[in-house]
């Protein structure tokens, strides 16, 4: 399967602290990859590095076999291919939900309006908030923007989707919602990466799984693997946390 | 309190009210104008003009109003320039307010998150498409409380504008005072003419600020 994106040898530096050391990784077309790790191992800062959100030192990202600089003008086209969902969803808080949605495909990719909101519709349809498209973002609950959100990512028809922790502002009823629509598109062969930590969902969701730490990739390997049987010792220690958690219920 | 005189002064006063009125909402039309171009050139940090920019704030700020009629009025035609006391009035009260404007526009601006600007970022858009549709809008609903109040203090900064012998309502109310001893009625038309001419503009102003709120943060 072809690549879509890569990630040659990136780093990154905040000051003297290294985030990011030398990561490497290719996602292939139709693939979930989903990233795990403890706070503070860079995993949301590959995810801005790659959309042009942090600048980066060293290191290379292609998008479909092209070296790209997402900060750069003439890249512009490529970074509405590469969608991201963020922690606290941010939308428009002065726009409603429909106008939230078309914005971008309106004004940036000048598709014809008509046509822009038929497709919000149906995809505002598709994740239960149709009735909800005249209203502000202020009178929806965390889960319901969070999936306009994603909604607001999708109608731009990106090739990737990157979700930077996108339930952990969430309240834990409302937490499996938006996890439902994620998974959705997974089952679609949407390209997507994924920062969570939401294991349970990492186990169903991912095709692949990227343990990292310190700035570094540690392990790599399919769920049923990294669950049941992880290489290194970080990641077992890693993954034991979540076990005392749920001996402690 | 004689209300024979009261309107016998009561066509002065009129008179005075709209001069005020007058020159004093060119005035805020000229420091809205100002404000606006002054808050762009800091929120984009354009350099040198920036600098200017930040120099004008701080010496129309802290400097009072009177001082700055005083330059303008006496200033501007020893130097050759000769303008008329409601230019002058108009002008005056134009670049004190503008540096007010300025400070609130630009507050407004900064204060739209900066995970806005991410998102938006995120979707593609362009620095204009992000600043015309994402930032502007908010920063406006943000920025009213301040500017209404910026309204209401430059309204009430006119009764300095007898200084340069413009016949506003202050100037009136001195001279009847200085004329005819009639201090109650004097000053209870200026009272009156004053809420008169500031009420509305209160009432709108708290209006607009409730829906502009209520559109981005709901209450």
């Amino acid at each position: 399967m072809e690549e879509v994106l890569k990630i040659e040898h990136l780093h990154k530096r905040f000051e003297n602290i290294n985030v990011l050391e030398d990561i490497s990784l290719s996602i292939k077309k139709g693939e979930t990859v989903v990233i795990i790790g403890p706070s503070g191992c860079g995993k949301s800062t590959l995810l801005r590095s790659i959309i042009g959100l942090e600048s980066i030192e060293e290191g290379k990202v292609l998008f479909e076999g092209t070296s790209i600089n997402p900060l750069d003008k003439k890249d512009i086209k490529i970074r509405q291919k590469i969608g991201m969902v963020f922690q606290s969803y941010d939308l428009f808080p002065h726009k409603t939900i429909l106008e939230n949605v078309i914005l971008a495909p309106v004004k940036v990719q000048k598709r014809k309006k008509s046509e822009v909101i038929e497709e919000a519709e149906k995809l505002l349809e598709r994740v239960g908030l149709i009735s909800k498209k005249d209203n502000y973002p202020r009178q929806l609950s965390g889960g319901q923007k969070q999936r306009v959100a994603i909604v607001r990512a999708l109608i731009m028809h990106p090739e990737v989707l990157l979700f930077d922790e996108v339930t952990a502002a969430l309240d834990p009823e409302m937490v499996r919602e938006v996890l439902d629509v994620i998974l959705d598109l997974s089952k679609q062969k949407r390209t997507m990466l994924i920062v969570t930590h939401e294991m349970a969902f990492a186990k169903a969701a991912a095709d692949r799984i990227i343990f990292m730490d310190g700035g570094n990739i540690v392990e790599e390997s399919i769920p049923e693997e990294f669950f049941n049987d992880p290489k290194t010792e970080r990641a077992k220690k890693f993954l034991k946390t979540f076990e005392f958690e749920k001996e402690k219920e | 309190m004689d209300f024979t005189i009261i309107k016998s002064y009561f066509p002065l006063f009129a008179e005075a009210f709209l001069l005020t009125v007058k020159i004093g909402w060119i005035g805020i039309a000229l420091s809205f104008l100002l404000g606006i171009i002054c808050a762009f050139i800091l929120y984009f940090k354009i350099p040198v003009a920036s600098f200017i920019v930040k120099c004008y704030v701080e010496l129309f700020r802290n400097t009072p109003l009177l001082v700055q009629f005083f330059f303008i009025y006496y200033g501007l035609p020893a130097a050759g320039i000769k303008i008329s006391a409601e230019v002058c009035g108009a002008i005056g009260l134009g670049l004190l307010g503008g540096s007010y404007m300025t400070e609130s526009f630009r507050s407004g601006l900064e204060a739209v998150p900066l995970t806005q600007k991410e998102s938006a970022f995120s979707l593609g858009m362009s620095k204009g498409v992000l600043f015309t549709s994402v930032i502007l809008p908010q920063a406006i609903s943000i920025s009213v409380p301040a500017v209404v109040a910026n309204i209401i203090f430059l309204l009430k900064e006119t009764s300095v504008f007898s200084a340069i012998s413009l016949m506003d309502l202050m100037f009136t109310a001195k001279d009847l005072i200085g004329l005819y001893y009639n201090t109650t009625e004097s000053l209870f038309l200026l009272v009156v003419f004053y809420v008169v001419m500031l009420l509305p503009v209160s009432i709108l102003g708290s209006v607009l600020e409730k829906k502009s709120r209520f559109k981005i943060f709901g209450d």
